[in-house]
């Protein structure tokens, strides 16, 4: 799916990146532990988060990933923001719960199914 | 290459929200050196989790990343209080970090077990009220 299909699912507020929002996602991970994002290499594209500080966009760039958004009205601090433009990131915020992006975006077709075992 | 490539970071210790910008660094660096992406991945993914290590349990430290014609080498030195247990650090879940630390999103007893899931060779030496040293490689 297209980040910008992602951004109309989610309703979602763009906040730097509109350069790649051509860009495909093919899976996304949901989490706001970013031991566990960097626990599983499964090449996910996308991160759902509602946690705010620089180490997401960090967790974000060394799991190659092409896109965050921030769930619950979460706000990015412009210093994250500097972050995620170096690496040529996406970042949006909806003000969705996790479970309810979670659920458009599976609805939507992105239906990863990975298991840790 | 003929050279033996050598990065080298002082990690803070002071501010949390700079930890992690060393591992950033070094990700651009090896992009630059043209190695495979998922070579990159495992380097910069097991350096970031030993950057944040250092800087929630030992006041930062010192961070070399060594690039040769096999192998990208990581070692990790500080003078931190030292790890008690090894074995029980190496336990995924196992963690004596902070609820501040945890609140933050890290804290939660992988940093440890996934280093070494991202490394082809990890050495830990540690000694209480000394510091710790940790070195990884991964293959190219």
């Amino acid at each position: 799916m297209k980040i910008n299909e992602i951004q109309k699912l989610l309703d979602a507020k763009l906040y730097c990146g509109e350069d790649g929002l051509s860009r495909d996602v093919k899976s996304v991970c949901g989490s706001d532990l970013m031991s566990d994002v960097l626990a599983y290499n499964k090449d996910q594209s996308m991160l759902l988060t509602g946690l705010v500080n620089p180490q997401v966009i960090r967790t974000a760039v060394m799991m190659d990933m092409l896109c965050i958004v921030f769930v619950r009205s979460k706000t990015p601090s412009d210093e994250m923001l500097e972050l995620a433009k170096d690496s040529g990131i996406v970042v949006m915020g909806t003000d969705m719960t996790m479970f309810t992006a979670c659920g458009k975006l599976y609805a939507g077709g992105i239906v990863n199914d990975f298991r840790v075992k | 290459m003929s050279e033996e490539l050598v990065f080298r970071f002082k990690v803070d210790g002071d501010d949390f929200t700079s930890a992690g910008q060393a591992s950033v660094q070094v990700k651009k660096n090896l992009r630059q050196l043209g190695l495979s992406a998922e070579v990159i991945k495992r380097v910069s993914v097991a350096m970031y989790e030993g950057e944040i290590n250092m800087v929630i349990h030992a006041g930062g430290g010192d961070a070399e990343v060594r690039v040769s014609e096999d192998y990208i080498e990581i070692v990790l030195d500080d003078k931190g209080p030292g790890i008690k247990n090894i074995d029980l650090a190496m336990q995924e879940g196992y963690s004596t970090a902070s609820d501040t630390i945890r609140s933050l999103g890290f804290g939660a007893g992988m940093g440890l077990p996934n280093m070494r899931k991202y490394t082809d060779y990890m050495d830990i030496q540690s000694e209480i009220g000394v510091g710790t040293k940790i070195v990884m490689r991964v293959n190219c």
